[in-house]
């Protein structure tokens, strides 16, 4: 027990059980909620993307807040995860009975490309600064979401087969199209659950928040705070933005996984500029760095054009309102004020002992 | 063979001249100063020994092995380390985790035990935070170790900026006019600091200053430096004396 205080009064200790703290009991009130059959149907239907967008935001979190780098495509990363998924689990319905399994095997596999498009993107990306690079991560996503829209993915007796801009493979017989196009994909089996969601987001959180208190995390953090002191103290900037941008890149590819499998049809237009924007919205309302605000701020901002729903004629005015509202009390003086009373109190507390000791 | 070996080493910004036909030899463990008016150069040669510039031609050996082209990263851990004359620190982190930050190549873990917390993860980041504090402790930061590093009074920051570049384990030390800002007082403490360091770390220091009482007072050497070029050299006694250092100094 007073292990567990003294964890909880350092900094890192407190954020970690804060945000693990609240995944847990969101989770236990609605599983509550589910069985007592207290919840529509259409808040049911928001449980799964909810848990993506969790997963969304605190991985830009890391790109955004940790690594201090403003990324504008990370819709693209998730798209990748999502199609990818699908592909796999299409084409392993016959081999992998068990939903669960392919469910996992989609999970990674879509975490695995979203690397590999992490690591294409980001090695040229930061190579530019501030607003460069996050004009150009918005134009990479773009184009991640163009590509997808023209590929065309069909799986016969003889493999998988793939081909760009128009469909150039013929399907033996019995063979099935994954993804058409910009049609998208129809007909997927939905295998994402709210506890498959809950488990990926505490999945996520360790080793989100594992990274940041260890070596590699302090590393991050150090090019963010002074990139020609991390240099001096032999830290490779370079290295450690693409560890933080691929890392970023692989849990957007798992949330996508996740949300694609939720849906019967997808196409890549779901994922576009306006996703990757509303996620930056998460992150930023939620605070820079902050990861239990993002996983607070992805849910509510998602529950409150449903909940607002009462108020139909009225409900986008509304949410831009309060969207407006609470920018303004996150940037306003007042929460500064309360934020700053613990440096304050330090600044003031070494200002006595130096007076002290003098 | 001398530790550190520049020999005419120069550097052209466009048609600008910053630093020409410099040499310098610096013995291991010697404590040397670098000074010169206003914009004489002294920062350019940090920034040219530190990788951060390339110089245009010249060498630098350290220990006999050629710092030229290398990354600033890579030169950090040939064992150069040094302090900047605007404070960069990582405001952010704590003054622990800024000191940690410069153990990164000193103590070192994979980065599946970062993502995991397995494997060695708790017994070095246990023993990252001895080192740590026991640079704290000479330092006397102890107490402020968890504050954050934006939130110390400025000479400890300068304090703190030091420790961090000792955590890793230089041979050599470059600070940047360590006692800018400083009042009378601090500037004597941190005198009698640099002394200490030197003697406990075993580090060879080049620091460039402007405080003339800091430099005759620690400085076994020194370089004067003046529009790039260098004017005189020697013990601190025979270059204040020198006539063309003062009419640098304080005109004509």
């Amino acid at each position: 027990m007073n292990k567990l205080k003294k964890y909880a009064s350092t900094r890192s200790g407190r954020d970690t059980l804060l945000s693990f703290g609240i995944v847990i009991v969101a989770f236990i009130v609605v599983q509550t909620l589910v069985l007592t059959g207290s919840l529509s149907s259409s808040m049911k239907g928001l449980l799964v993307p909810i848990c993506s967008y969790i997963i969304m935001a605190v991985s830009l979190n890391l790109t955004v807040g940790i690594l201090g780098e403003l990324s504008l495509g990370h819709a693209g990363f998730m798209s990748v995860g999502a199609f990818a998924g699908i592909v796999v689990t299409t084409s392993l319905a016959d081999t992998v009975p068990s939903g669960t399994v392919r469910l996992i095997l989609a999970i990674i596999v879509g975490a695995i490309c979203a690397a590999i498009a992490g690591v294409i993107v980001g090695v040229p990306v930061l190579r530019l600064k501030g607003d460069y690079l996050a004009i150009v991560t918005l134009a990479f996503g773009e184009i991640i979401k163009n590509i997808i829209n023209v590929l065309y993915v069909g799986k016969d007796a003889s493999g998988l087969h793939f081909s760009i801009l128009e469909q150039k493979f013929e399907l033996a017989e019995g063979g099935k199209m994954i993804i058409n196009g910009p049609m998208g994909v129809s007909g997927v089996s939905k295998l994402s659950s709210f506890t498959a969601g809950f488990v990926l987001i505490l999945i996520t959180l360790f080793i989100i928040l594992n990274l940041i208190n260890s070596r590699a995390g302090r590393a991050i953090m150090s090019v963010r705070d002074n990139k020609i002191a991390a240099d001096s103290i032999g830290i490779s900037t370079t290295h450690y933005k693409l560890m933080a941008f691929v890392i970023s890149a692989a849990f957007a590819g798992m949330a996508g996984a996740l949300y694609a499998m939720n849906y019967s049809t997808i196409t890549a237009a779901k994922f576009d500029f306006n996703t990757s924007i509303l996620i930056l919205v998460f992150v930023v309302l939620g605070g820079l760095g902050n990861i239990w605000g993002s996983i607070i701020a992805a849910t509510l901002l998602t529950l409150l054009p449903e909940l607002l729903r009462a108020v139909n004629t009225y409900r986008m005015l509304i949410y831009a309102i309060l969207l407006i509202a609470m920018m303004l009390f996150n940037n306003s003086s007042l929460k500064q004020r309360l934020l700053e009373k613990r440096g304050m109190k330090q600044m003031r507390k070494l200002e006595q002992q130096e007076k002290g000791g003098a | 063979m001398a530790m550190l070996e520049v020999t005419s080493l120069g550097i052209s910004f466009g048609g600008l001249r910053a630093v020409d036909e410099l040499s310098m030899k610096i013995e291991e463990g010697g404590l040397v100063g670098l000074i010169g008016p206003n914009g004489a150069g002294k920062t350019t040669v940090f920034n040219m020994l530190t990788g951060v510039y390339r110089p245009t031609d010249g060498g630098i050996r350290l220990d006999g092995q050629n710092l030229i082209g290398k990354k600033p990263h890579d030169i950090c851990k040939m064992g150069v380390a040094r302090t900047f004359q605007n404070i960069r620190l990582f405001s952010n982190l704590s003054v622990l985790d800024n000191v940690k930050t410069g153990l990164h190549n000193e103590i070192t873990y994979t980065l599946a035990e970062s993502l995991l917390h397995i494997g060695s993860y708790r017994k070095k980041e246990r023993a990252m935070d001895g080192r740590a504090m026991e640079l704290l402790e000479v330092f006397d930061l102890v107490s402020v170790a968890d504050y954050k590093a934006a939130n110390l009074p400025y000479g400890k920051q300068r304090k703190l900026e030091i420790a961090r570049a000792l955590a890793t384990d230089p041979k050599l030390l470059l600070l940047d006019e360590p006692a800018a800002g400083m009042n009378p007082n601090e500037t004597e403490e941190l005198m009698e600091t640099i002394e200490l360091v030197r003697k406990k770390f075993g580090v060879t220091v080049l620091l460039i200053e402007h405080d003339m009482k800091l430099v005759s007072g620690i400085c076994e050497y020194l370089y004067v430096l003046n529009f790039g070029r260098l004017l005189a050299e020697g013990t601190p006694s025979e270059v204040l004396s020198n006539p063309e250092v003062v009419t640098a100094y304080l005109g004509e």
